[in-house]
């Protein structure tokens, strides 16, 4: 088992340092002088060249590179353009409002879909199996800012049960886990989750649809265990694919929240790369890709250890 | 070289084999599929859609382009306009139905492109193998370190809004998605009796993917950038919802739904017109997309 967890964290390093290369080169395709957004249009040539220093844009590429990627090792993403802040720790103020709103909706979306992919799995070919199933191919099929917009018209405009955007009331940045709070999460959360629900659902579904058409459930029966148990062998089986799913899903939800948090103005990590994307800082746009994928990335190599844990198959090389 | 007359007559000999098979083939799935109602009545519903953005200068609508102040954000069902106007006092019916040129293109393009690109790459990677295979597949694996929202959004917005640099940050997107599945079909098919046969008989490797190869796995790809569809019209859409597609005035469906979303307060029913389009398209492809993979597994 170390042996195996060992292997993958090796196997993760080039690939960490491939995203970072992908990020860093995501600011050199771009168009235009990265510059332009903090100089002043009169700015004499000097000024423009000593800034241009300054940021260390004159170097070559490789060099910039190395150099940035040594001082990100060091937690240091630069300064925002637009704010001069530093860019890791906006990052991961926003970080945390997002993974609030993505454990919310993983709650919601993981818990529905494998209770309705248990169902259509079990009750295959039945109606009920058709519901569940065209509520899973919904849930994928639907664009998740327009449901996010529909939730707030039936719930915010016309209900008036729910608020249409923010994260707590009076705006203030602080997340606290009470009713005044969480009331802001509600339709964020609904939104967000749809798709994991349908993709987990149609996961489900197969899954157990394929296990108990398996000749050991068919032993298991003339054994003469009850449904239940036959019930748990299932899920045993199905865990550990299941959780594969759902680990990349959340993911998903982390490194993909950008729509619907412009949707309901949610202060996280998708709400900044779009005001980073807008003012064209082109750091913040760098450090929060880069944040956000290496949360992917190390969620991906948790997914495949927790994997290797529950499923004893799966330790070969 | 001397042997070049031989592999030509090869190759025309077992150009002729798998077509007459695959035509039977086809033909079964062809009949399968034209039995599912559910894929029929999306296929239905597709056409509609496809013909009424292509012919909707002939349709006699309202023009898209011309607002007028005095007459913002009626509601649907006010005579002349069946499904209202929107924030510039446009005729959303003209704007939805002329909609669909901009975003069935900005939608199944990249999909169109990503499916010859990452075919073609994953083929080779597959077939040649060695060093090939592993620079192609390490730099797929790469892209699949980013969520495919994340990455499609890094590059548009580091690229500057658009609607090329739209199609270009999806096609970047589903090329590696595709060139996985590629190369995973590719593999499993190279070492069958079949391609060696072809290789004893002295075709060349260019000859082998193209012909053996790729008629084998085409199918398989072919199903999987249908499914994917669905996922770049939600994200040409996002694209341009978020201010990074489309720019105004051009009708298209995310780029409406932005500009509506002030008014919902207003007239919310109409401002989430343009998004039941989206999703329309997007569960028709996607119900399409599961019939035609039903019907082309043999095995039921």
């Amino acid at each position: 088992m170390l042996a195996y967890i060992a292997r993958r964290i090796v196997y993760v390093v080039p690939i960490i340092i491939s995203v970072a290369l992908v990020c860093f080169l995501l600011v050199h395709i771009t168009p235009g002088d990265p510059l332009v957004a903090v100089l002043p249009a009169d700015a004499s040539q000097e000024l423009a060249a000593q800034l241009r220093a300054a940021y260390g844009f004159d170097r070559p590429l490789p060099v910039q590179f190395g150099l940035w990627l040594l001082r990100a090792l060091h937690g240091d993403l630069g300064n925002s353009i637009a704010t001069g802040r530093p860019v890791l720790a906006e990052v991961m103020r926003a970080v945390g409002n997002t993974v609030t709103l993505a454990i919310a909706a993983a709650i919601i979306g993981f818990t529905m879909g494998i209770l309705l992919g248990l169902i259509a799995g079990y009750f295959r070919e039945t109606w009920i199996d058709k519901l569940a199933t065209s509520f899973a191919i919904a849930g994928v099929s639907v664009p998740h800012y327009w449901l996010g917009m529909l939730l707030v018209i039936i719930f915010s405009v016309e209900l008036n049960w729910l608020p249409a955007v923010g994260a707590g009331p009076g705006g203030s940045g602080a997340w606290a886990w009470d009713w005044a709070h969480l009331k802001y999460l509600v339709l964020p959360a609904i939104t967000t989750s749809v798709i994991p629900m349908g993709i987990v659902t149609r996961t489900v579904r197969a899954l157990t649809g394929d296990i108990l058409s398996q000749d050991f459930v068919e032993a298991l029966r003339a054994k003469g265990l009850h449904e239940r148990g036959v019930f748990r062998h299932v899920i045993k089986n199905a865990a550990p694919t299941a959780l594969a799913v759902m680990g990349l899903q959340l993911g998903y939800m982390l490194g993909g929240s950008i729509l619907i948090e412009t949707v309901f103005s949610w202060p996280g990590s998708g709400f900044l790369l779009n005001s980073a994307i807008f003012q064209r800082d082109l750091p913040l746009l760098q450090g929060t890709i880069l944040v956000l994928a290496l949360f992917f990335v190390f969620l991906n190599l948790l997914v495949d250890i927790a994997q290797a844990a529950i499923d004893p198959r799966i330790k070969r090389g | 070289m001397s042997e070049l007359p031989l592999s030509a007559m090869n190759e025309a000999a077992l150009q002729a084999a798998p077509a007459t098979k695959a035509r039977g083939y086809w033909a079964t799935v062809g009949r399968r599929i034209l039995r599912d109602k559910v894929s029929m009545a999306c296929a239905l519903v597709l056409l509609l859609i496809f013909l009424s953005a292509l012919l909707a200068p002939w349709l006699g609508l309202e023009d898209p382009y011309k607002g007028s102040m005095i007459r913002r954000l009626r509601h649907i069902a006010t005579p002349g306009y069946p499904l209202g106007t929107d924030e510039l006092g446009r005729d959303m019916l003209a704007r939805l139905i002329y909609g669909g040129r901009l975003s069935l293109v900005i939608g199944i393009l990249p999909v169109i492109l990503a499916f010859g690109i990452g075919t073609s790459l994953g083929i080779i990677a597959g077939y040649v193998g060695g060093r090939l295979n592993t620079a192609i597949m390490r730099t797929v694996d790469v892209f699949y370190a980013f969520p495919s929202v994340l990455l499609a959004i890094a590059i548009s917005g580091a690229l500057g809004a658009g609607i090329l640099n739209s199609i270009v940050a999806l096609t970047i997107v589903f090329v590696p998605q595709i060139t996985r599945v590629a190369e995973s079909v590719t593999t499993g098919v190279r070492n069958m009796d079949f391609v060696e046969a072809a290789r004893a008989s002295g075709a060349g490797p260019f000859t082998i993917m193209r012909v053996h190869i790729l008629g084998n796995v085409l199918g398989a790809i072919f199903v999987y950038a249908t499914s994917l569809i669905s996922v770049s019209m939600i994200l040409a859409a996002g694209l341009s919802f978020l201010g990074l597609g489309t720019k105004p005035p051009e009708p298209e469906w995310g780029l409406m739904l932005n500009t509506l979303r002030t008014a919902i307060y207003v007239n919310p029913w109409v401002a989430a017109l343009p998004g039941a389009m989206i999703f329309a398209v997007s569960i028709c492809f996607n119900l399409l997309s599961d019939g035609l993979r039903s019907a082309m597994d043999i095995r039921n």
